[in-house]
């Protein structure tokens, strides 16, 4: 099959994907995937539906069985520390990310293990710090920032990675609603493509162009944020979706 | 007797600039006490009084040394100097680690030990069943560390690391802190000549 000249290549190709767990769970069944550039999409599904699984093995923390393209790249083990340099991944528990003594040297991190000089290392953690609205936070300890403010920095550590590619993990736990919102305001600026895990169906419908839905391990749908959130009632009350939805540039 | 008490004042006026207060450094110090006066007692029962004396005296000075250290240099800078002064770097590594770790693990402790009190209620318990829910918590804290470790791998994978550690420059040794180490050399030989 020839490409056609106006589709772009997709960012990220996943074919028949397996995974079990070392316990013997099944964890991912004949998973397809495709992140199109320029693409948003929300992975919606039950806990320990697949969804965090399914993340980590795009980067190869974990491996299964089945073929993972990322932008051009098979996933191999010599193509696995170029892949990670596209693919920034933000976890849930930022806690977990953040393990530098200082802000700044958690955020040079990434850069420095991709063998990026020191003066310009420094550099790119201060544009991403900044490019977060966290530029006077860089020589404190992460422990002694707020949850928005972690999850911020955490942020800006994958950021300063220039990734093409941006992986969510439930970006909004814990976070009060004006640190919520904050977080939205800049994700919606960021040019990359994006991968959210979420359970905040206001934070998919806001940002994401389209969901998939995770079932024991199965991608089963995809569609819009609200066919697919319709279809599987995955909604904490009985409210329209439309009442749900919110800009994050709405002033409270 | 004379150099000991003349660290001493060199250490207690150390503490008094740096504002730290001197009661508690020196309460705090204490806690060697325990393990020094047991060897100073076997010392002491050996017959070597003037040993015994001098191990509490230097360890409890060394502790309030320690105590001034921590008390003002923030872990980074100390652990930076640490390397720079030759420290392999594995062991500064995991002093870094576990000082990151343990006010996330500490607060976990917290946590569960008032989840725990919140579901002892009121009442009377017995020690028996406080120690049980102790051990628990020690077996689900150790368990969830363990876990915790895990992701912290996972994350620092996902940034590119590979086994080593590109770590920023440590902070630069200035004209003011060769002065310092000068000063205190110094005065260190010459307490010990003098």
């Amino acid at each position: 099959m020839t490409p056609f000249m106006d589709v772009p290549a997709p960012l990220i190709e996943v074919r028949d994907l397996y995974f079990q767990y070392e316990d013997g769970t099944q964890a991912l069944e004949a998973v397809n995937f495709t992140l199109q550039p320029g693409e948003t999409v929300a992975l919606l599904g039950a806990n320990g539906s697949g969804k965090t699984t399914f993340v980590l093995q795009l980067n190869g923390v974990l491996r299964g069985q089945g073929s993972i393209t990322v932008c051009g790249l098979p996933m191999t083990k010599q193509t696995l520390p170029r892949i990670r340099s596209k693919i920034g991944m933000v976890f849930q528990d930022s806690d977990e990310q953040l393990f530098m003594p200082t802000v700044l040297e958690d955020v040079a991190f990434g850069p420095l293990n991709h063998g990026m000089p020191e003066e310009k290392a420094i550099a790119q953690a201060k544009l991403a710090l900044d490019r977060a609205g966290l530029a006077d936070v860089w020589n404190r300890a992460p422990y002694h920032l707020s949850a928005g403010e972690k999850r911020r920095v955490a942020l800006a550590g994958v950021l300063a990675m220039e990734p093409e590619i941006l992986v969510l993990d439930e970006p909004t736990t814990f976070l009060d609603p004006p640190a919520e919102r904050n977080l939205l305001q800049l994700l919606q600026e960021l040019p990359q493509a994006k991968l959210i895990v979420t359970h905040n169906v206001r934070l998919a419908a806001s940002l994401a162009s389209r969901a998939v839905f995770f079932e024991k391990g199965r991608l089963v749908a995809s569609g819009s944020v609200d066919e697919i959130v319709r279809r599987f009632e995955w909604t904490y009350s009985d409210l329209p979706l439309a009442d749900l939805r919110y800009s994050a540039q709405r002033r409270f | 007797m004379a150099i000991l008490a003349t660290y001493a004042a060199l250490l207690a006026s150390a503490i008094l600039i740096a504002r730290l207060p001197l009661g508690g450094v020196l309460l705090r110090a204490m806690v060697v006490l325990p393990f020094s006066l047991t060897f100073a007692l076997i010392s002491w029962l050996v017959g070597e009084p003037q040993r015994a004396l001098a191990l509490v005296e230097k360890s409890y000075l060394s502790t309030v040394g320690v105590l001034l250290l921590a008390g003002i240099t923030p872990l980074p800078l100390l652990l930076g100097g640490l390397e720079r002064l030759g420290t392999p770097r594995l062991l500064v590594l995991v002093a870094q680690f576990l000082y990151r770790y343990l006010f996330v693990l500490s607060e976990q402790a917290q946590h569960m030990r008032l989840a725990a009190a919140c579901r002892q209620g009121g009442a009377q318990h017995r020690q028996r069943s406080r120690f049980r829910a102790a051990t628990g918590a020690l077996a689900v804290l150790f368990a969830r560390s363990y876990e915790r470790a895990e992701g912290i791998h996972q994350a620092m994978q996902a940034r590119g690391f590979s086994q080593r550690f590109s770590l920023l420059r440590a902070t630069p040794f200035g004209a003011g802190d060769g002065m310092f180490v000068l000063v205190v050399t110094a005065f260190l030989v010459l307490v010990r000549l003098g």
